[in-house]
């Protein structure tokens, strides 16, 4: 689904269905140098199961048009541009990593028209180390490995994501080298990890927050480590979901966070 | 793909893909001889059918024992999956069945094996795709034989039977400028000798029944998928960028960034033609990867020592192998393959076809037969057998004579090989 946002066109996935704003609606936000493909299967599963839902690439990434956003506070707004620009009025929130930070933003400036917040691979403050930010400038293609490195917690991840057959930590890299190359931004990805690092308004977002909210957490991360949410956590009152998988939990275990999703949407 | 952060080669090869049972603990890979699955509910059912959860429904579309040799062959290339299917052609056949339709256009190295420049010369014009074949040297010809309908650039990593090394990065940076992919049949060099993908390549394919095997007891193939080709900016394939009717206006680039050709791939071609591979298969050429780092330094150890004791005998007109300077190829293979050329090459026999014969007929050790990559060294007449359909002057341009013996080298003792091959000469000197 193609949209204006901003001025400048922006793509969401809507799983598999057109989109109804006239449905409970629920948008999945990806995070660093990833685009929607990261939430297909859960995207998917939404749209046949009662929502109406966005899955948008933001922008510079992938099919939404550059240039990248600073820092996850445009992000937000942004987003709930993209929200009008929908005709959706309300929307549960779901974000994983840069993405999941995105979410909260948005869900503190616009609480009344938030219906959950779930944040999937996340952690506040969301600190990137000095030797990867700086790996992401000058060498992304090596970011890209080390990302994956600490990303991926398993040899062996079942069922496979999108579907057997696949090798999580190749399908992982091979987004991360197609979103890089697909704008010809070579910074996008230290633009991203610049966003999460320098984001400071998590608590007082938190504060604002009014609609229930859940944390999803791979107990293997070592990218956003578990206990990193500890504090948002507890600031949002949130509900504490965690999955035996890594970072990237939706591709490790993608049966498991579905079952975490459903709980936090009911 | 592999980088750093990956685990090693070894590693992958044992470990890729599979963890101790969680029904049972049993360590090794357990075979799931089971045609499908029982679904939790009727809800689980439909999100399976629909994609919106990933599981096993049917043997012909996936199998847990064969997604362990799907991810392990994917792992081992750097690549973001792959699909296994019936036999190498099979995975040949998905690969362009994937891609290509009636108009479209292939463009081919002149140098593979004959039942590949079949399906290719003659079988596929029957449904409308056509081939321009190109020697694999000709890095002009290439580029011009690239048409508005052309879908991809094929050739195999090692020619069949001359070796001629293909320059991945040169021919693939002319399929990326076209807004083409490169598939390679990387049979004879498996990702132990090179990974195609970090060289350029797109696509991969492998008979599996050869070295992944390694012990000729089964027939496969592995069609894998490097993830690296943007099909959305090609512009060239509708056939992933556009809605497909066969399931719901599906758009396979739209629910996979980087796996919209193993999507479809698995989806229509697998559930349509069919050509899936039994999970038994899968299980023995597991066994096989599992030591194909050990065999494949093996196979290159003895294949060294018997190109060296060829190569000087005076019986032997030429030995192609791209690790002797005399291989128009050598430096490419230098750069490309630095652990080694493979074990199956050619060699010419001064005489006539008759002494050729005699040479075959008196090994035995190697075994005269119509296969390569086995544990046990075997001995084939290309003119005669794999290649008998084309005629001289495709026989030509493929590098192959009358004279051409190909051997592939085993993981007997290099010395009793090199006593064989003494005593298969000697005879046929005396038909002369």
């Amino acid at each position: 689904m193609k949209l204006t946002v901003h001025g400048r066109e922006a793509y969401a996935y809507t799983g598999g269905k057109p989109f109804d704003p006239a449905l409970p609606s629920i948008v999945f936000i990806h995070g660093a140098l990833h685009d929607h493909t990261v939430w297909t299967l859960l995207a998917r599963w939404c749209a046949h199961h009662g929502f109406g839902v966005l899955a948008p690439d933001l922008p510079g990434h992938m099919r939404s048009a550059g240039p990248a956003l600073e820092n996850v506070e445009a992000m937000a707004d942004w987003l709930l541009a993209l929200l009008d620009a929908a005709g959706v009025e309300k929307a549960a929130l779901v974000g994983h990593s840069m993405g999941s930070l995105v979410a909260l933003d948005a869900a503190g400036r616009a609480p009344e028209r938030t219906t959950r917040l779930v944040m999937v691979g996340t952690a506040y403050p969301m600190k990137v180390s000095p030797a990867l930010l700086d790996l992401s400038r000058t060498d992304p293609l090596a970011a890209i490995d080390m990302v994956t490195m600490l990303s991926y917690s398993t040899l062996a991840a079942k069922p496979g994501y999108p579907g057997p057959g696949v090798w999580t930590r190749g399908g992982g890299k091979a987004l991360c080298r197609l979103v890089l190359a697909h704008q010809g931004d070579a910074l996008l990805y230290h633009r991203d990890f610049l966003a999460c690092d320098s984001y400071q308004g998590g608590l007082a977002a938190a504060a604002k927050v009014t609609a229930p909210a859940s944390l999803i957490l791979g107990v293997r991360d070592q990218m956003t480590v578990p206990k990193a949410a500890t504090e948002i956590g507890t600031a949002l009152k949130a509900r504490i979901e965690r999955v035996e998988a890594g970072h990237v939990l939706m591709a490790e275990a993608p049966d498991a966070v579905l079952n975490a999703l459903r709980r936090s949407l009911a | 793909m592999p980088g750093s952060s990956d685990p090693g080669f070894d590693t992958l090869a044992l470990h890729a893909g599979a963890a101790p049972d969680p029904a049972t603990g049993a360590r090794a890979v357990p075979i799931h001889l089971s045609t499908s699955f029982v679904f939790e509910s009727s809800e689980h059912a439909a999100s399976l059918f629909n994609l919106e959860r990933s599981g096993h429904v049917y043997s012909r579309i996936s199998n847990p024992t064969n997604a362990v040799l799907e991810e392990r062959v994917a792992a081992l290339e750097g690549a973001v999956g792959s699909i296994a299917t019936a036999s190498g052609q099979a995975a040949l056949h998905l690969a362009i069945a994937t891609l290509a339709g009636a108009g479209s256009h292939i463009v081919a190295s002149s140098a593979l094996y004959g039942g590949s420049h079949n399906l290719l010369h003659y079988t596929l014009k029957r449904f409308g795709i056509d081939t321009t074949f190109v020697k694999p040297r000709d890095i002009d010809g290439w580029r011009a034989a690239i048409r508005p309908n052309t879908k991809m650039l094929f050739s195999e990593t090692l020619g069949n039977p001359g070796l001629d090394v293909l320059d991945i990065p040169t021919v693939s940076t002319i399929a990326h400028d076209a807004g083409l992919p490169l598939l390679v049949d990387s049979t004879f060099t498996t990702p132990w000798l090179i990974k195609p993908i970090e060289h350029g390549a797109d696509l991969i394919f492998h008979s599996a029944t050869k070295f992944l095997s390694g012990h000729g007891t089964v027939v496969g193939g592995v069609l894998v998928d490097g993830g690296r080709f943007d099909w959305t900016t090609s512009r060239r394939f509708p056939e992933l960028t556009e809605p497909y009717e066969g399931f719901h206006g599906m758009v396979f680039t739209e629910e996979s960034t980087d796996g919209a050709f193993l999507l479809r791939a698995r989806r229509e071609g697998l559930r349509d033609f069919g050509a899936c591979m039994s999970p038994h298969t899968a299980w023995l050429i597991l066994q096989g990867i599992e030591t194909l780092p050990l065999r494949m330094a093996r196979h290159i150890e003895n294949t060294r020592k018997i190109v060296a004791f060829l190569a000087a005998h005076p019986l032997v007109a030429g030995v192609g192998y791209p690790e002797l300077e005399s291989h128009p190829d050598h430096a490419l293979a230098q750069r490309l393959l630095p652990r080694g050329c493979g074990s199956v090459f050619s060699f010419d026999i001064r005489g006539s076809r008759r002494q050729g014969q005699a040479f075959i007929e008196a090994l035995k050790i190697f075994s005269h037969l119509a296969n390569v990559g086995d544990c046990r060294s075997l001995v084939i007449h290309p003119a005669s057998t794999t290649h008998f359909r084309m005629d001289d002057a495709a026989l030509a341009l493929a590098g192959i004579g009358p004279g051409t013996i190909r051997l592939s080298i085993g993981l007997e003792d290099a010395d009793d090989l090199i006593d064989d091959l003494k005593r298969a000469l000697r005879a046929a000197e005396k038909a002369a």
